[in-house]
């Protein structure tokens, strides 16, 4: 018995070795910077033990710029890129022509890399002396003053980044949700016909309780992407993100280690860890909501 | 509620799509079913009996032919307008609801003048539990219920709207072997009680023997017999029907008919006046044989299997496709090893054309 057990340590230690080198110990020494007060990298020294570095970061105007983006980015995409992959392959499931062309389209910008795909947005989306971008001239057709939509006004820009996040999440929330589609039982929607059960009633009654756990992967996953979001304002924006006034979270624990004003590990780590406490407690109050309504 | 099948026939495209072929699943298919009884379609799998039972709920469009329900014709009304209350093979209950809320769905649905309040929905909704006897689960979700107690909830569901007819799909085939015996009983009770014409889908003979007013046995998509369980049993139209039906199975021999005599190798076993010279196959039922000394079939003695009440002769013809089983009084012990004779019952031997199966009768 005695030796088993040492053997399973033995077989365990690889994976334990590596999780605690590349997991556990950043984890612990991110907490250990954030609350050393006026740590210094190159003598590698502190003043003291404290909260000064979450005060200073709580009243950094920029973080609670990022903090404003970030928040407003994920209760716009995450709902919305939901719904409208739900509806998507809701409509994917129910025709039967053109079903494969439709999926692989939906599907290409999951397999696009994200700073392509950024490309594509500053050119239909950006305004330069030479001309104001697909999108401007679109509105123009429709008696639109036309607005810049990457160096403009702060809706504006807020607009094009969510509208970014929800078409580079769709593809993958597609892909799960007609999966989940597909693996209801037929039988359940003839036992509603039998019963003479409307096709809204249907969605609502039978479809979304039975694919329910799958919508609640989603939601935990797109709050936690979307918290972390920080590449796709790069790819829109450039990575002086401060001055476009567009920068999150994760965006700001950047500029704090190595952006222009960088090089204060502490306040990144205190932001770092500010970010880590949102999202458990967001995650949280997601599995108390599932407790009510995902049905496994 | 009587229900009347007129050629009904179905077609499904071939799978294969290089090839144009159609399956014919359900193959000119008339009969009717009385009001108010039982009655089972069997058949193997594959013979077209889920597709007949779908049929008439709707949830399928005939290719051609007519379905009536009593006067009306309901061959292009949907299934929710057919007043069809259905049983799926594995219940297709609603996991995320309880009981309760499982069986008062369909009646959530009515609309209009038919709209019934809430009270009215859980009072029918318990009228359907208390028939079915599962008052005490309706605060149960489906997946803390046993196989009989869903099945039970599943038939409260379809008869909870008070359909003109039941239907039912393999409704045992999830059961195990003891609450088989028990379910079909209750079956049966419900339907006596209620006095819904049902008809039930099986591949399973003894199923639809024991419960059935009149059974359907199907092959291929084309009803081989419509009776009385008995009267299927006793006077089988063809060799498939005789070989389907009965537990243990008919015994099979090849033999031939010679100036008014039956023969199996050189043994003259029956006089058969009348019949046309030739080669036949022979069904014999494991209850048509007698042991006795003079019997005119010669067998060898292979062994003995007790079953309490009666017991079975296994032993050896090289003119019957399988080994000979008869099955005989527990009491009668008095066999010998070796080579052993039977004399036959006439009433339990049936003769089929070689060619296609087709009976032989006696005239």
């Amino acid at each position: 018995m005695e030796k088993q057990n040492k053997k399973a340590w033995l077989y365990l230690l690889p994976a334990f070795l590596f999780l605690a080198v590349f997991m556990i110990y950043p984890l612990i020494d991110v907490l250990v910077y954030s609350v050393e007060e006026g740590y210094n990298s190159a003598s590698q020294t502190f003043f003291g033990v404290g909260g000064y570095n979450y005060s200073y970061v709580l009243h950094d105007p920029y973080f609670l710029q990022a903090l404003k983006n970030t928040f407003l980015l994920v209760i716009i995409t995450v709902p919305l890129s939901t719904a409208l992959a739900l509806l998507i392959s809701v409509g994917l499931s129910s025709i039967r022509a053109l079903r494969d062309l439709l999926q692989t389209i939906y599907f290409l910008p999951y397999v696009t890399n994200t700073l392509a795909v950024g490309l594509v947005f500053m050119i239909l989306f950006k305004k330069t002396a030479y001309s104001d971008g697909l999108i401007n001239l679109l509105l123009h057709w429709f008696g639109s003053p036309s607005i810049d939509f990457i160096e403009g006004p702060y809706w504006a820009k807020m607009f094009v980044l969510c509208f970014y996040t929800i078409w580079v999440v769709l593809p993958f929330k597609i892909l799960i949700l007609t999966s989940a589609l597909a693996s209801v039982n037929q039988d359940y929607y003839n036992a509603a016909r039998v019963d003479g059960t409307r096709r809204g009633r249907i969605f609502w009654r039978i479809t979304l309780p039975m694919i329910s756990p799958m919508i609640f992967y989603l939601v935990i996953t797109g709050f936690i992407g979307a918290f972390k979001a920080y590449n796709d304002a790069v790819a829109l924006f450039g990575t002086n993100l401060n001055a476009a006034g567009m920068n999150t979270i994760v965006g700001y624990v950047y500029d704090m280690l190595y952006g222009d004003s960088g090089g204060y590990p502490s306040y990144a780590s205190a932001a770092a860890i500010l970010l880590f406490v949102i999202v458990l407690t967001i995650t949280c109050i997601n599995l108390l909501v599932s407790k009510k309504h995902v049905h496994y | 509620m009587k229900i009347v099948l007129e050629h009904l026939t179905k077609k499904f495209p071939s799978r294969n799509k290089k090839s144009r072929g159609e399956v014919i699943a359900v193959n000119d298919f008339t009969f009717e079913i009385p009001d108010g009884k039982l009655v089972g379609l069997l058949g193997p799998s594959g013979c077209g009996k889920s597709t007949t039972l779908n049929l008439i709920s709707g949830l399928l469009a005939p290719t051609e032919g007519k379905i009536f329900f009593g006067g009306d014709e309901v061959t292009k009304l949907p299934p929710e307008n057919r007043g069809v209350g259905l049983v799926f093979q594995n219940y297709a209950l609603y996991p995320h609801l309880t009981v309760l809320k499982n069986i008062m769905f369909p009646l959530e649905n009515l609309r209009g003048a038919a709209k019934l309040s809430k009270e009215e929905m859980t009072k029918r909704a318990f009228e359907a539990a208390k028939l079915v006897q599962i008052e005490e689960l309706m605060d149960r979700k489906p997946k803390e219920l046993s196989g009989g107690q869903q099945q039970r909830v599943a038939i409260a569901r379809a008869l909870v709207k008070m359909p003109r007819v039941l239907l039912l799909d393999e409704p045992l085939s999830n059961l195990d072997a003891r609450l088989r015996l028990q379910t079909r009983e209750e079956i049966r009770r419900i339907q006596h009680q209620t006095q819904i014409t049902t008809v039930f889908v099986t591949h399973d003979q003894d199923e639809a023997m024991s419960i059935s007013d009149l059974i359907v046995v199907m092959r291929d998509g084309l009803i081989q017999q419509i009776g009385a369980p008995q009267e299927v049993y006793d006077n089988p139209v063809n060799l498939f029907v005789a070989k389907f039906l009965g537990t243990p199975p008919i015994n099979v021999f090849s033999g031939r008919v010679e100036k008014g005599m039956l023969f199996i190798g050189q043994d003259a076993v029956l006089a058969v006046p009348g019949v046309p010279e030739g080669k036949v196959n022979i069904g014999i039922r494991p209850e048509g044989f007698i042991p006795r000394e003079d019997g005119p079939l010669t067998c060898s003695f292979l062994r003995l299997e007790v079953m309490g009440r009666d017991m079975s002769i296994i032993s050896e013809n090289k003119y019957c496709e399988s080994s000979v089983r008869a099955i005989i009084n527990a009491e009668k012990m008095d066999f010998h090893t070796g080579i052993i004779h039977f004399a036959l019952k006439p009433q339990k031997v049936f003769l089929f054309r070689e060619e296609d199966g087709a009976r032989i009768f006696l005239p």
